[in-house]
């Protein structure tokens, strides 16, 4: 194993850390959040009763989880290639996706479906980095039109063309 | 009782062959085939996306459509696998492993066509398993109690969080996650709001619709986003070379039998996807293949086991689901959701109440599959095109698409921003080499698995020994704990042998069908060979 196999082992280590910690956090707040609700007993559960347990599960889980960490280069034979693949952040992508969705539920709502569509298409097409202005333009266009065609006019969907509020 | 399920079968042939329910399940195949060719999606983003659509309908079509998108984008899915070596549903991973090597020999025709073949004899055996399996099936489930009820849910759930692909205690921690987001909502005993956060819009529940296409769509897309490229392999298949010769029909012949009875036997078990039956599949064919080193470089047999494999197992994983209504894995959670949202409650009764459902769905399993075949004939060439689509313009579509379908479930803003909600949080567990699917098996069981697990603790006044003393729950609750301590064995077992030999590990090895499964989603793990 050369530098980068030892960083990746680091990594590997640490993913399955992690990952355990998640789910240990995620464990406390559900059971927190279960143990606000009435508990009751085995015989007359409580609201609480349900979430509370599975959150404990979970944090015993998560535990498990850290404790069983594999080192990636060993772990169930991936190929070395794999780890090349999991690498760089792809922020611009990320970005535009979720960007693309929050302007949909945004233009949605101040400005109906005509933008909302044309704006989901539009930004996150420029997530992808071979996709130039132009091609995204042509792209929302035509998925705008689509959308007027098909979704307002033919399956009749009760979402207004253009509306503020 | 043979008879009278043939008789029901013959009506049943009179639902599907209703022209409106025929044109449904065909509209069904052919756009579920179309979304499965497209890369990057799945059975599970073909039927969230379309699911929407079904809200009008009439329960009867609507289910049969469902069911024509899922062996559809199925079937399809395995035309990218053989062709581009993408691998866009994980049981496809290992139908590249030969299905590409065949392609690059010239030979993709008679891989395709040989899983068309494979599929069809398959689905069949399936669909007469199912027919004969089912009511037996039923007249035990009456007799199935609240205990009963949650130990067969715990095996489910179980066995899909441990048998998927990777850690099992990760797949487990994804199952409880999904059932933490099926708690959300309005307790039905009490009335009181849990994990509404103070949305009143989170008082009906999180929507199914929503958390499968965060998890199944926008987690894709997050991950695939400047990875995954179109790569046209320009291979030409023309009707011609799909119809395998004689001597092709023979060799496949015994391997789709072997891998048929492999996808039957494991589609009756509960949370056994498909990943794992396809790799057994291979892993038989390849012991009891004389010239094994053919497997890797284009053998036949390599195809045509796996596809059958799912593709029976797809079709009995319908009896669980139906008759029971605890579904084997995620698509199959999904079919149950899209039955719950039309008011259907599937489970024993379903057979009695919905008959034209039930047994209208068993013959249209038959007349889809046999469009399918009719379909994929002279489409070929289209699906072939579809292919190429760039994946910089499938995926601002798709998630258009997304956004739109999920609005329309309820005419609701907010189950959009659930979607990014969901979308997030898979990803980011995705990150930590989480599996996603059991989420979504976690989340259509578990307000199920609360109801009667509180049901079965009322009834014995708070006493925990009520699953281990009737009989029919406490095989259910060993068969769970043989489960976790098989698991437990496995992973002892597999952590000595590395340990034992690391040197060796380090060197690339021979792919054995209980490596690959880890992740088969990325299409790079499968290029490496």
């Amino acid at each position: 194993m050369d530098e980068a196999g030892a960083g990746r082992f680091l990594s590997g280590y640490r993913r399955d850390y992690y990952g355990g910690a998640l789910m240990c956090l995620i464990g406390l707040g559900a059971a927190a959040q279960g143990l606000q609700y009435s508990f009751g007993s085995l015989t007359r559960m409580g609201p609480g009763f349900f979430p509370t347990c599975l959150g404990a599960i979970l944090v015993l889980l998560g535990f498990g989880i850290a404790a069983t960490a594999k080192r990636p280069a060993l772990r169930d034979g991936v190929p070395d290639g794999a780890a090349a693949e999991r690498p760089r952040p792809e922020w611009r992508g990320w970005f535009c996706i979720l960007g693309g969705i929050v302007a949909f539920v945004v233009l949605g709502k101040w400005g109906g479906l005509l933008p909302a569509s044309f704006a989901v298409t539009f930004i996150s097409a420029f997530g992808d980095r071979d996709n130039t202005w132009k091609s995204a333009l042509v792209l929302a266009t035509t998925i705008t039109i689509l959308a007027v065609v098909v979704f307002w006019w033919a399956l009749q969907l009760q979402f207004p063309l253009l509306s503020w509020g | 009782m043979i008879g009278h399920s043939l008789a029901d079968l013959w009506q049943g042939f009179g639902v599907a062959l209703e022209w409106h329910n025929l044109m449904w399940s065909f509209f069904g195949v052919l756009v579920g085939n179309l979304i499965g060719v497209l890369p990057g999606m799945g059975p599970l983003s073909a039927i969230s996306i379309l699911l929407p659509l079904t809200y009008t309908m009439h329960p009867v079509p609507a289910i049969l459509m469902l069911a024509g998108i899922f062996y559809g984008s199925q079937y399809g899915g395995a035309i990218g696998a053989i062709l581009l070596n993408l691998p866009c549903h994980p049981p496809h991973a290992v139908t590249c492993l030969d299905g590409y090597p065949m392609t690059r020999q010239g030979k993709g025709g008679t891989a395709l066509g040989i899983t068309m073949i494979a599929s069809f004899f398959a689905a069949s055996v399936g669909i007469i398993v199912m027919i004969f399996a089912s009511p037996l099936l039923v007249s035990i489930a009456f007799k199935f109690g609240p205990a009963e009820l949650f130990s067969i849910m715990l095996l489910g759930l179980l066995a899909g969080g441990t048998m998927s692909s990777g850690s099992a205690l990760k797949g487990v921690s994804m199952t409880v996650i999904g059932l933490l987001i099926g708690v959300v909502g309005t307790d039905v005993n009490t009335g009181v709001m849990r994990f509404t956060f103070g949305f009143n819009e989170l008082a009906d529940g999180v929507e199914l619709v929503a958390l499968a296409l965060g998890l199944f769509g926008v987690t894709e897309f997050l991950r695939n986003v400047n990875r995954v490229h179109a790569v046209g392999s320009g291979v030409k298949v023309r009707l011609r070379d799909m119809r395998p010769s004689l001597k092709e029909l023979r060799q496949a012949f015994l391997p789709i039998v072997r891998g048929t009875s492999v996808g039957t036997l494991f589609g009756a078990m509960p949370g056994t996807g498909p990943t794992i039956t396809t790799f057994i599949a291979y892993a038989l064919e390849k012991k009891v293949s004389r010239t094994p080193q053919r497997f890797g470089n284009g053998a036949l047999e390599g195809v045509a086991a796996p596809e059958a494999s799912s593709h029976s197992k797809t079709q009995v994983d319908f009896i669980p689901t139906m008759s029971l209504g605890i579904p084997g894995d995620p698509v199959m959670a999904l079919i149950l959701g899209a039955l719950l949202i039309q008011g259907i409650q599937p489970g024993p009764q379903l057979i009695s109440e919905h008959a034209d459902i039930f047994w209208g769905l068993i013959a249209s399993f038959w007349i889809g599959n046999l469009l399918l075949v009719l379909l994929n004939v002279p489409l070929i060439q289209v699906w072939v095109k579809v292919l190429q689509v760039p994946y910089r313009f499938l995926f601002p579509a798709a998630l258009f698409f997304i956004a739109v379908g999920v609005y329309s479930t309820n005419n609701s803003l907010f189950e959009v921003g659930e979607v990014l909600v969901f979308g997030l949080m898979g990803a980011v567990f995705v990150a930590f080499d989480f599996p996603v699917a059991p989420i979504l098996l976690g989340y259509v069981l578990g307000p199920m698995v609360e109801e009667n697990f509180r049901r079965a603790m009322l009834l014995s006044h708070g006493d925990l020994g009520i699953f281990v003393n009737q009989p029919i729950s406490a095989g259910f609750i060993v068969a769970c704990a043989l489960l976790v301590a098989l698991q437990a064995w496995f992973a002892t077992r597999a952590a000595i042998r590395r340990r034992g030999g690391q040197a060796a590990a380090a060197q690339a090895q021979a792919p054995s069908p209980n490596d690959a499964p880890r992740d088969p989603k990325r299409p790079t793990l499968v290029k490496q060979r």
